[in-house]
Parts: C-alpha cells; sequence; structure tokens
C-alpha cells in the first residue's frame, strides 16, 4: 500500500495511505486521547475526544498544484474546525497538532462533560486501576470539578444486561463499543441502543437477554466500569493480581490468554494478545469456564495405591514409581510395550512434549488422542488432513481462501474463529459456518450452509472425501452446501 | 410593499388553491406536463442552478448545485422531501402543505424527474398527522390522474413518492438522522463524508431538500429563471415564507421577496402589524431558534442569507421571533436551551452533556433563583467547550441562545447573582462557617 507523508506536532513520518490520524499518532510516538474509537472496529466519531488540529497543503484553484510560501515550502490551509482523529484518514503533505492551547482546550472540555455524568465511583468499582477515563483524567482532564454533585443522573445501580454482564448505566460514557463489538466482531447483533439525550442507555435486544458467546470482551473494551462480569465482580483489586501467562484448552483453537492470579487463587481469565490466533478476543466459555478449578471433587495431590487402597504421596513420590514402572516395562517388554493416551484438551505444547517423552525416551510410538468410534472419520481427523498447519496465520487468510467452520451452532459458537470471520470476511475469505437450521438465522451468520442435526461427521467425511479426491484442497467453495438428512 | 403576486402563498390569490381541481385550472402540472415533454433532467437542473434557488431548511446552499453532485450513472437515486419542521419558531412547510399541497407534490414530481430518481420520500415529522393526511390525499389524486406511477402520460417515466410520519424528533429532520430514522433505525445523524448525494438513503445517492425548496420549483419550471429573479435580490433571488412570532399583533406566516427590512416585516401592516402595546423590540431571533440573536437596535437590517450572516446571525429556517422588553434574556436562554437538551439525540458528548449542563444552571438561576458565583463563568465554558466540537449541528445551535444572551445581555445574569452572597450557593445547598 502506498504511502503518505505526514507531520504530527512537528514530527515526520511515512504511514499507509488510508491510516487515520489516531492510528498515524501512535507510529510517530504521539498519544491522541480516545474513547468511541477501537483499532479493531470501524471509527465512528462519536465520543468527540481525540479533536486535534488539521491542516493540509493549499492546492491552487487553477494550477491544482500545492501552493508555496518564498522559502518553497507548501502552504497549510488549517481547517477551520477542530477534527476528530479517528476519523480523519491521512493524506500527503498534512499537519497536526496535538497540543496546541485550543486542541486541550476541547480535550479537557470534553473530559469535563464525560465526568459530569460520571458517578465517579471509583474506589467500589472493578474498572478502577486499568480504566481509560481514569488515565486519560490524570492525563488530559481537569483537576477539580464544576459540575454540582447533586446535579448527577441517577440509574438503578447496575443491572443484569444478560447473565454474565452486568450494566451500570451510571458509569456508562456512551461510547458505543459495546454494540459495535456484538456487531461488528461477534456478529451477534445483540445490544443497541434506547432513548435518546442523557436518557440515552444500552439495552440487550436479545431474548434471552445478551445472547452472545463472546459477552465477555465487552468488559475489556468498556473504557470505563459500566460492563462488569459476574464472574469477576468485586473478586479483587486488578494492581493486586499477578498475570500468568496461558493457553486457553477448552476448544482446538486454543487461545491465548492470561490467568490473573490473587494469593495463587484465579480470580479471571483475560486474553492474551496474538494475532495469529485470537486477536484480542476470547470466548465466553474460554473466560468464563474456569470455577471447576476450585471444585473441592479435585484431585489436588497424586495418589497412589497401597496395599489396595489410594493413598496421598508426594509429587516427587508418584513420578518417581511412574518412571520406574516404565523403565521396568521398557526394559522388560520394549518401548512397544508402552502407549500413550494423551486428553484431547491438552495445548500443543503439552502435546509435544507428551510425544517426546513417549518417541524420544521410552521409544514408542504408540500415542493417540483420539475421541468416536474407530474407523469413523471425525472432525479431528478433517483437522489432521486438511486442518491449518505449522506457521498458518488465521487472521491473515484473505482473498482466495475458504475457512470451514465445522459445527458451530448458534448456542455453541464457541470459537474463537467464529469470532475472526468477520475480519476474515472483511480480507475477501469466504466463510462457511455450517449450522443446523434454526429459524432467526441470516443467511450470513450460518455462513450460506445448513446441515442437519448431529450430522456433522457426515459433512467432514465427504468433505475430506471431496478433498481428497482433489489434490487443490484449498479451492474457494463458496456455494452453499446442503447435506442430505 | 406587499407581493401582488406569490410564489409560494398562491392561496391568497386563490383561496381554494388546495383544492386538486382548482389547482389544475391554476396551471396546476402544467410545469409537470412542460418538464416532460421539453424539458430533459438536466436542463431542469440547470434552470434551478440559474433561477439560484437557495435551500429554505437552513443553511440556504444552493438547491441545484447541491442536485449537480450527484455521481453519474449510479442508481437508484432517492428524492427525500424535509418536512420534520421542527426549528421552533418555524411553521411554514405545515401551512403550505395545509392550503396548497399540490405545488408541493408537483415539486417533488419535478425533482425527482430532474435528478432521474424513481422513488422520492415526504418525509412528515410525527405530530404532522393531518398534513401526513393531505398529502397522501393529493398523491393518491395524482396517480389517479396518471401524473404519477408507471409510464407518466406516456413518456416512459416511472416515479413512485411515498408519505413517512417520524415520530416526533428534531434531529430527524437532520438530513442523515432523517435517512436513518426512515431505513427504520434510531434517528442520529451520520458520519459526514460520506454526504448524502454520494451515499445516502439505504446508501445510494440522496437529494434532500426542504418542503419550501422544491415548492418553488413548478413556478421556477413554468415561469422561467428571469421572472423568479425578479424577486428578491442577486444572492438572495426568490421570496421566502417567513414564520413571524412572539409579541407581535399579527403572528402568522408572510412571504416576502428577500431582501426587506426586519422592520417592515414587524411594522408594516400587511405584516406582523406593529408590537403587543407598542413596546419595544428587545430580542429577535431571525432564523428558528439555531439563530443567533439580535436586538431592536437591528431593524434595519434586510431580511436575506448576506446581510443578517454579515451581523453574525444566519436567516436559517425563516422562522423569526420576535421579544419585548418584558421578557428576561436569560430565561429565554433557558427555555430555548431547554429544547435542545430535551431533543439532543446523545451521540455525542458535547451536546448530550453540554446541554444538560447548560440547562442544569440556567434553571437554578432563572427558576429556582440559587445561582452560584461562579456560574456565569462556567455558562461561559460549556457553551465554548461545545462549539465546534459537537458531531452535528443541533449540539452546535444550542450554544446560540446561551452564547447570545451572555453576550448582548450580560448584567441580567449578573443580576441573577444575589447581592453579598458569600457561599457556594446563596439558598438550598449552604453549609455556614463558623467564624472562631
Ligand atoms: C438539528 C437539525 C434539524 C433540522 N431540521 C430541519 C427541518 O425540520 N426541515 C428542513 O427542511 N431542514 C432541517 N434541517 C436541515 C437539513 O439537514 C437539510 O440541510 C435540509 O433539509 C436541506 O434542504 P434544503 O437544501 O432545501 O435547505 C435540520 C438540520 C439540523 C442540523
Ligand atoms: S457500556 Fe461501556 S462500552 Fe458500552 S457504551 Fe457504555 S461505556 Fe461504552
Ligand atoms: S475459542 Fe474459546 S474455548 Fe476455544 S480456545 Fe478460544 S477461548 Fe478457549
Ligand atoms: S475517539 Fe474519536 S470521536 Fe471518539
Amino acid at each position: 500500500m502506498s504511502e503518505v507523508n505526514i507531520i504530527i506536532d512537528g514530527v515526520q513520518i511515512s504511514v499507509p495511505a488510508n491510516t487515520n490520524v489516531v492510528d498515524a499518532a501512535r507510529m510517530a510516538g504521539i498519544a491522541i486521547p480516545v474513547f468511541c474509537y477501537h483499532p479493531r472496529m470501524k471509527a465512528v466519531g462519536m465520543c468527540r475526544m481525540c479533536l486535534v488540529a488539521v491542516g493540509t497543503p493549499r492546492i491552487d484553484r487553477e494550477t491544482r498544484q500545492p501552493v508555496r510560501d518564498v522559502e518553497g515550502k507548501s502552504v497549510i490551509a488549517m481547517m477551520p474546525k477542530l477534527q476528530t482523529a479517528c476519523t480523519t484518514r491521512v493524506s500527503e503533505g498534512m499537519v497536526v497538532y496535538t497540543t496546541t492551547d485550543e486542541v486541550k482546550y476541547a480535550q479537557n472540555g470534553v473530559l469535563e462533560f464525560l465526568l459530569t455524568s460520571h458517578p465517579l465511583d471509583c474506589p467500589v468499582c472493578d474498572k478502577g486501576g486499568e480504566c481509560p477515563l481514569q488515565n486519560l483524567t490524570m492525563e488530559w482532564g481537569p483537576a477539580v470539578s464544576r459540575f454540582d454533585y447533586t446535579d448527577k443522573v441517577h440509574f438503578e445501580k447496575p443491572i443484569p444486561l444478560g447473565d454474565l454482564i452486568y450494566l451500570d448505566r451510571e458509569r456508562c460514557i456512551l461510547c458505543g463499543r459495546c454494540v459495535r463489538f456484538q456487531d461488528e466482531i461477534a456478529d451477534d447483533p445483540v445490544l443497541g441502543f434506547d432513548s435518546r439525550g442523557r436518557s440515552w442507555h444500552i439495552i440487550s435486544k436479545s431474548d434471552p437477554p445478551f445472547d452472545s458467546k463472546f459477552s465477555g470482551n465487552t468488559t475489556d473494551i468498556c473504557p470505563v466500569g459500566a460492563l462488569t462480569s459476574a464472574d469477576f465482580r468485586f473478586k479483587a483489586r486488578v494492581w493486586e493480581v499477578q498475570s500468568v501467562p496461558s493457553i486457553c484448552m477448552l476448544c482446538p483453537v486454543g487461545c491465548n490468554t492470561t490467568l490473573d492470579m490473587r494469593h495463587n487463587k484465579l480470580m479471571r481469565v483475560m486474553p492474551r494478545e496474538n494475532a495469529a490466533v485470537n486477536d484480542i478476543w476470547i470466548c465466553d466459555k474460554g473466560r468464563f469456564g474456569h470455577r471447576f478449578i476450585e471444585s473441592t471433587d479435585r484431585l489436588t495431590t497424586p495418589l497412589v495405591r497401597r496395599d489396595g487402597a489410594l493413598v496421598p504421596a508426594s509429587w516427587q513420590e508418584a513420578l518417581g514409581l511412574v518412571a520406574e514402572k516404565f523403565a521396568a516395562i521398557q526394559s522388560a517388554a520394549g518401548g512397544a510395550a508402552l502407549g500413550g493416551l494423551a486428553g484431547d484438551h491438552l495445548a500443543n505444547e503439552d502435546l509435544f512434549i507428551f510425544q517426546r517423552l513417549f518417541r524420544e525416551v521410552l521409544n514408542s510410538n504408540n500415542l493417540d488422542y483420539r475421541t468416536g468410534t474407530p474407523g469413523e472419520p471425525t472432525p479431528d481427523d478433517a483437522g489432521a488432513q486438511f486442518g491449518v498447519g505449522t506457521g498458518t496465520n488465521l487472521m491473515e487468510l484473505g482473498a482466495g481462501t475458504t475457512v470451514l467452520v465445522v459445527g458451530p451452532t448458534r448456542k455453541k459458537k464457541h470459537h474463537s474463529i467464529c469470532c475472526g470471520c468477520e475480519p476474515l470476511r472483511s480480507g475477501g475469505a469466504s466463510c462457511l459456518l455450517p449450522m443446523p437450521a434454526q429459524p432467526n438465522l441470516t443467511a450470513r451468520q450460518r455462513g450460506g450452509c445448513t446441515i442437519a442435526p448431529r450430522r456433522k461427521s457426515s459433512l467432514c467425511a465427504v468433505c475430506c472425501g471431496w478433498c481428497g479426491t482433489r489434490s487443490a484442497a484449498r479451492t474457494c467453495h463458496s456455494a452453499p452446501l446442503v447435506l442430505p438428512n | 410593499m406587499a407581493l401582488t403576486e406569490h410564489i409560494i402563498m398562491r392561496e391568497l390569490e386563490v383561496p381554494t388553491i388546495a383544492d386538486f381541481n382548482v389547482y389544475l385550472q391554476h396551471e396546476g402540472y402544467t410545469a409537470w406536463r412542460k418538464a416532460l415533454a421539453e424539458l430533459a433532467p438536466g436542463d431542469i437542473v440547470k434552470m434551478v442552478r440559474d433561477a439560484g434557488l437557495r435551500g429554505r431548511g437552513g443553511a440556504g446552499f444552493p438547491t441545484g448545485v447541491k442536485w449537480g453532485f450527484l455521481p453519474k450513472d449510479v442508481k437508484p437515486r432517492y428524492l427525500l422531501c424535509n418536512c420534520d419542521e421542527s426549528e421552533p419558531g418555524t411553521f411554514n412547510n405545515h401551512q403550505i402543505i395545509d392550503r396548497n399541497p399540490h405545488q408541493l407534490i408537483e415539486g417533488v414530481i419535478i425533482s425527482a424527474y430532474a435528478i432521474e430518481s424513481n422513488t422520492a420520500y415526504i418525509y412528515a415529522r410525527g405530530e404532522f398527522a393531518t398534513a401526513a393526511h393531505t398529502l397522501e390525499q393529493g398523491i393518491a389524486q395524482a396517480y389517479a390522474a396518471g401524473l404519477l406511477g408507471k409510464n407518466i402520460l406516456g413518456s416512459g417515466y416511472d416515479l413512485d413518492v411515498y408519505v413517512h410520519r417520524g415520530a416526533g424528533a428534531y434531529i430527524c429532520g437532520e438530513e442523515t438522522a432523517l435517512m436513518e430514522s426512515l431505513e427504520g433505525k434510531i434517528g442520529q445523524p451520520r458520519l459526514k463524508p460520506p454526504f448524502p448525494a454520494v451515499e445516502g438513503l439505504y446508501g445510494k445517492p440522496t437529494i434532500i431538500n426542504n418542503v419550501e425548496t422544491l415548492a418553488n420549483v413548478p413556478r421556477i419550471v413554468l415561469k422561467g429563471v428571469d421572472w423568479y429573479r425578479s424577486f428578491g435580490t442577486e444572492k438572495s433571488p426568490g421570496t421566502k415564507v417567513f414564520s413571524l412570532c412572539g409579541h407581535v399583533n399579527k403572528p402568522g406566516n408572510y412571504e416576502l421577496p428577500f431582501g426587506l427590512p426586519l422592520r417592515e416585516l414587524i411594522y408594516s401592516p400587511e405584516y406582523g402589524g406593529g408590537m403587543t402595546d407598542d413596546r419595544p423590540v428587545k430580542i429577535i431571533v431571525p432564523g428558528g431558534a439555531s439563530a443567533p440573536w439580535l436586538t431592536g437596535e437591528q431593524l434595519d437590517l434586510t431580511l436575506d442569507y448576506e446581510a443578517l450572516a454579515a451581523a453574525g446571525s444566519m436567516l436559517g429556517s425563516g422562522g423569526v421571533i420576535v421579544l419585548n422588553d418584558t421578557v428576561s434574556a436569560p430565561h429565554v436562554a433557558y427555555k430555548m436551551d431547554e429544547f435542545f437538551k430535551h431533543e439532543s439525540c446523545g451521540k455525542c458528548t458535547p451536546c448530550r452533556e453540554g446541554t444538560h449542563w447548560l440547562v442544569k444552571v440556567l434553571h437554578r438561576m432563572t427558576e429556582e433563583g440559587h445561582a452560584h458565583p461562579e456560574d456565569i463563568p462556567v455558562l461561559h465554558s460549556i457553551y465554548n467547550q461545545m462549539a465546534g466540537n459537537c458531531f452535528c449541528l443541533l449540539g452546535e445551535s444550542a450554544v446560540m441562545p446561551i452564547k447570545s444572551a451572555l453576550a448582548l445581555f450580560p448584567e441580567e445574569f449578573e443580576r441573577l447573582l444575589p447581592a453579598g452572597m458569600n457561599g457556594r450557593t446563596n439558598g438550598k445547598h449552604v453549609i455556614e462557617l463558623q467564624q472562631a
């Protein structure tokens, strides 16, 4: 893509054409404050936080050439009003000022306005400590409040937006990010706005309310504590937690996560950015499906059978015993007498270590992980034969690729891949999400396909066969695919 | 001097012109027949441009120029007639539909033909139930006479016109909010660009014009550019239906050629007939509540786009509100900003929060009588923080009443701060500190 040269606060930088001024400034190391803008979604210019002064080279009407001053520099015509940087695209020779008195006055003004309707209940707000409103107020906002506290707008304190997410309408700054995330990224347009003016507020439009498998992501991108999860509310202050990088093992995508631990207890699961897998999102199963860790039914220490009864043992003792037995079998009957069955929820990294242990240390090639009936092709086989290989970057699949997501349903659309489908589609890929026919699904949500319930194995068999007979397994196949019952 | 021939308010010459047959007898739909028989769409666009017709919806943008912005060969295109008429002090669109509806319908038809559109919508505000009914009847008559529908008068040109009623929101008069509303969405303005002429209703090229603007078109087409330009001034040709209200003896709609002084509109026996009880003029809001205020000193200003703009105000919608010396400027500002606060759609921060705060402060000053000492500087900050920073012009308009009132009548605000006030407030929330 072609590059254009612009100057932001005196810093000359060349950025791809089409970049907006917020992103361009970021590339130049200059922060422009934003609330409604989110780099993954279309800019809407609603919050007015990113106002900056913008000028472009004056063009001579007749010659269509830039007008130059005596020194030969092009004359800059400043736009009469401040512009929202998020909605302004860069153009050749553009000049941007982000710190003039006028800009500071406007930015300070927008923050003061936002705070007039904000309850300022930071001490009891879960967002405190990681709140863009707090942070931007420190940097760009007013130090004192001129708004009479008794004039604040009041709403009923948090109301459930759905089972998992609470909405505090007093805290909401009406940036619309949550609504747009559901429309543009999750492709579950279940949130909306109601009423107008200062009474404008977020509502759920679905029944059951906030019916989306990606709802937790809205709590991450909400720039205030208006959206909080039932799971993490009042569990911990964010500065008390230690973040441990991890991988989600609840489905084959393997989204990157962080586990936020307080006193070695898991407080919440957060997405960890990985452009090749899950970008910055995770699904609700991955985010909220972790309470089993604290289940009292779980084994917390290894058990070793002694005299017919299982008794608690130390890890060293237990692993020592396993190693001893493996060694004994191996020396008696060879590695082939050993086999390893790995759980299919393990991460790639774990499986890698597991197979090395068997292949390299124990000299056994007897490894398996599959569920299902022997002989019947399973979705896992399809994955093994035609699925993504090493080095595949899901987010980079563009024009000419077809992505077949097998087995999602409206209720169980559990792959973050589905979340990625919108970006993939906008990149030119065709995404097929064959789902059992369901009412109230748009053709696009179905990905143009319908399959009979519980026939995903048959679908895979057909696909495997079809791909197998053509070496061009990556050929585009975007026509609606309907399988007989 | 009153017009001897009206362009819009032709009911003054032909009282029953609202009747379809009477309209037909008085050159009704002749312009449309002429256009179909003799004029190509481009000819009409050129005529309207040469006549210098300017949009009556508020901005005064040259209509023919706007029509010329349509990208070539992109179809379908839509024509929208903006009949949301919600600007305080403005009530001429409603009367045009009431008294001369077929001239508007003919204007819509000819304009749709001029921009090569086969579908036109008239968007009427929710409260305009009778006007919408009148239009629907008139449109049905035009269909029945073969002036609308498929293959109109054997020309091969098809046109359908629909009337759509909004739900009563001022913001739906803003062109892009109107499109959202027409598409069945929440009425809020869209980001521009893309401008409606390029991507409007349903993402298609769209022209939107005010009722009065379109009602001018049949007369321009029938009587010609020179005839039209014989009214008004060089830069503001034609006439304007001014809605006059406030402390005048005869409030109402009056059609004047552009360029007559405000004094004539207010004092001429043919128009306003003077001020009630002969009291002096204090405030004139010349273009609906969105226009910056003028005072009684400025009665010699002429009513045309240029003169009012030069005086720092605007002709706007032509709703002229005249107030006498009995009114309190802060109170007028409060009432007007209360309107903008009520109508703010909520999409952008400065308008949503700014109007809310303005009204809180003005309310406690004017209605509750307990201003805070710092309220005047706070009012100045609020409108300054809004001005130029809002998403659409509604928020920018809300700046005008308070800014005008503070600039023209600062002493009236100071008087609301009671003397000797030494606490943060003079009433409700005071806790006096005991001196040791
Ligand atoms: C808040 C707001 C309300 C408006 N309301 C109206 C209205 O009621 N009627 C109208 O014709 N134009 C209204 N306008 C102006 C329209 O956006 C648009 O400019 C106009 O309809 C164009 O028609 P014209 O070129 O014939 O003037 C409004 C604009 C704003 C910002
Ligand atoms: S809930 Fe949060 S993300 Fe949604 S509009 Fe309000 S502040 Fe924005
Ligand atoms: S899609 Fe959901 S369950 Fe699967 S790995 Fe990602 S977060 Fe986990
Ligand atoms: S970030 Fe640009 S307007 Fe909100």
